[in-house]
């Protein structure tokens, strides 16, 4: 067994937002007054500053707490973005918040208390500690999708989101008992060692179940009919917390848990991730044509997202994989800077939400309107923006393992998703202008500058960040 | 057949006697003891698997808190049972034959089950020979598995927050026990002596 101190320095980022956790707790309810003071700012300082440590700390991989916790490449990689993803959510959040009175001191807690959870789950080298961190992620989310509790939707997505998600954790852990009850082990490394290669009936059961649960919290078809009601009717920086963090956290345990619990039966977890992968391409492309409400277009947007990150997963090997993480990077820009758009569509401080009600943005706001057409561009996978590139990687790793079907309905599916983004362009260019929107709070301005300027220029420097997907990659193998 | 075939077969009998009353008793109260019995039976089980320390929880935890629960709820909720029965013939073809099916389902499942060859050498923690299986238990949680033990008290101190933030609401204008103020307050200022005068009142 790993000596205590040494565990510990393999889970810095974890115990940093923990203990910053408890201590923020104990402040918030000390100064006992509802608004959330400087704990959004220290929450964020935490964030920050797990970020950092991954960055710097040691670059050992390592399995401790007696093969429940694991430190690799990949779940470094996978832990910076999704902390990225809360950090800029939390920055953006505020100004929202203090608009709708929400701003209570229990919004920065929640969000780190999840991302905890989150960064647990990438971590979780056995299925005990997949399910903790699963929980510890879903419990807060539930309570975040519900935190405007007196409006009527945002409880019937917190609601809803609960009753399902209490569900498919039930499905999760009938399919992890199963494997249990075959391997004797929950570890995932024991599991494959027990597997060697040979599919029976247990095991297939464990991990059609075990999948049912994890497709169930990327929202990948046919699992995914909460997600537009919840993604419409939580608060909108819950709704980008919820696109942007926890689907990065999601996809990197589908991948660990496929990747090293189950490498020795491809071919049965392959038909499965294609069948969630053509759903999800296809629902997302078709379904998102018909909506008005932005935040339910980018709930219908983030199914198809899922299923084209699906195709990288379903290629495997280490291609694959780094093709995977390349996606969800990209990803991960260019939604956080769509909703740092959308969190800017306020008129006459009431916040807006319609498609309808960026007509003629161009007129009105000209630099939003354009980086906002930039986002939408790269969504739809325009060269020369960064979402052609992440498109490319994953097509490409299908084509190298002959998946040539699954390639081509990926590329229909992304000709008709194009659609829906340019009828945007369109919208803030073309139409009629809509009442202007009040001038937008610093933050989400520069976020949206910021990922409009690296989605344009990511193409001058992939090689860095091929790098860096590619190393990520090499750790699971 | 030895007394320990005895007790699992009353245990057993008395377990789903227990369980088909809790669905056909008429009065809620009477269908919340009934799962109370149903529990102990259960734990009773449990003893004779010589898992004495799942038989302790399922009694505190199943019996303590979640049943006693259950009958504040019943108690509390003016819920028309009566009312919610009525379809449950209507619905019962229905509901049979899924039943069966799923029945018929685990029974292949379980016929058609292999215990993976290594599985009974993979297990991570054997029992220690000559140790109850509370001590065993006891010796591992907080060692071996203190990352898991840790990570379920987050989840509990969120499922907290989470309660509170959605539920609880300051009023205005509630009067507040405050012991500090109750502590500092002297005789001078809390007792006033006052000349009255007689037949007349304050």
């Amino acid at each position: 067994m790993t000596p205590l101190p040494l565990a510990l320095a393999h889970c810095l980022p974890e115990l940093i937002l923990a203990a910053g956790v408890l201590v923020l707790v104990l402040l918030g309810a000390i100064r006992g007054r509802e608004s959330d003071g400087p704990v959004t700012e220290i929450a964020a300082g935490l964030l920050g500053g797990a970020i950092v440590v991954i960055l710097l700390g040691g670059k050992t991989n390592a399995i401790v707490f007696d093969g429940a916790f694991i430190n690799d490449g990949f779940g470094r990689f996978m832990k910076v973005l999704t902390l990225a993803g809360s950090l800029v959510t939390l920055v953006m959040s505020r100004d929202f918040l203090a608009a709708e009175k929400i701003d209570k001191f229990e919004f920065p807690i929640l969000i780190l208390l999840s991302t905890l959870g989150m960064l647990m789950l990438i971590s979780a080298a056995g299925l005990i500690a997949l399910y903790l961190g699963l929980e510890l992620m879903s419990l807060a989310l539930y309570v975040l999708a519900a935190f405007h509790r007196d409006n009527i939707r945002a409880s019937e997505a917190g609601l809803k989101y609960f009753v399902l998600g209490a569900l498919s954790s039930g499905m999760l852990l009938y399919g992890a008992s199963l494997l249990y009850g075959f391997a004797g082990t929950v570890s995932f490394a024991g599991i494959a060692e027990t597997i060697n290669g040979k599919a029976s009936l247990g095991v297939v059961f464990g991990l059609v179940f075990l999948m049912v649960g994890l497709a169930f919290k990327m929202s990948a078809v046919p699992f995914h009919m909460w997600t537009p009601d919840v993604y419409e009717g939580a608060p909108t920086p819950v709704t980008a917390f919820f696109i942007t963090a926890v689907k990065m956290a999601a996809v990197a345990i589908t991948l660990r848990v496929i990747l090293t619990a189950f490498p020795g039966i491809t071919a049965q977890w392959r038909q499965i991730v294609i069948f969630l992968s053509i759903l999800s391409m296809v629902l997302g492309a078709f379904a998102a044509i018909g909506q008005a409400n932005i935040k339910r277009l980018m709930a219908y947007s983030t199914i198809g997202h899922v299923g084209f990150a699906l195709v990288g997963l379903a290629a495997g090997g280490e291609t694959g994989v780094a093709s995977v993480l390349a996606y969800m990077a990209i990803y991960l820009v260019m939604t956080l800077g769509t909703f740092a758009g959308i969190l800017s569509m306020r008129v006459s401080g009431e916040g807006v939400e319609n498609i309808s009600d960026l007509s003629g943005l161009a007129r009105t706001d000209g630099v939003m309107a354009f980086f906002f057409a930039t986002m939408m561009f790269s969504l739809a996978g325009i060269p020369p923006l960064a979402g052609f590139f992440a498109k490319w990687y994953v097509f490409n790793a299908a084509i190298q393992a002959r998946l040539y079907a699954l390639a081509v309905i990926g590329v229909l599916s992304s000709a008709v998703a194009a659609f829906y983004y340019l009828r945007i362009v369109k919208i803030m260019y073309f139409d009629e202008p809509a009442p202007a929107f009040d001038r937008p709070a610093l933050a989400p301005r520069i976020v949206l500058a910021g990922s409009g300027i690296i989605v344009v220029f990511l193409f001058a420097y992939p090689g860095l960040f091929i790098d860096a997907t590619t190393a990520a990659a090499k750790s699971l193998f | 057949m030895n007394i320990a075939a005895w007790f699992f077969y009353l245990f057993s009998a008395m377990m789903i006697g227990a369980a088909f009353m809790v669905i056909s008793a008429r009065n809620p109260v009477h269908s919340v003891l009934f799962l109370i019995l149903a529990f102990f039976n259960a734990a009773g089980l449990f003893l004779l698997l010589g898992a004495e320390f799942l038989a302790m929880i399922l009694v505190v935890v199943y019996v303590g808190a979640v049943a006693v629960l259950f009958l504040f709820v019943v108690m509390m909720l003016d819920v028309d049972f009566t009312e919610l029965k009525q379809s449950f013939l209507q619905y019962l073809p229905a509901g049979g034959i899924i039943g069966l099916v799923v029945l018929i389902e685990i029974a292949f499942v379980v016929g058609a089950w292999t215990i993976g060859p290594v599985t009974i050498a993979n297990v991570t923690t054997p029992m220690p020979p000559g140790m109850t299986n509370t001590m065993a238990l006891g010796r591992v949680l907080y060692t071996q598995y203190v990352y898991l033990f840790q990570a379920a008290g987050l989840i509990l101190l969120t499922a907290m927050i989470g309660a509170i933030v959605l539920t609880l609401r300051h009023k205005a204008g509630v009067k507040r026990q405050n012991v500090a103020i109750q502590n500092a307050r002297t005789p001078a200022e809390a007792v006033e002596v006052r000349k009255v005068a007689s037949r007349q009142g304050i």
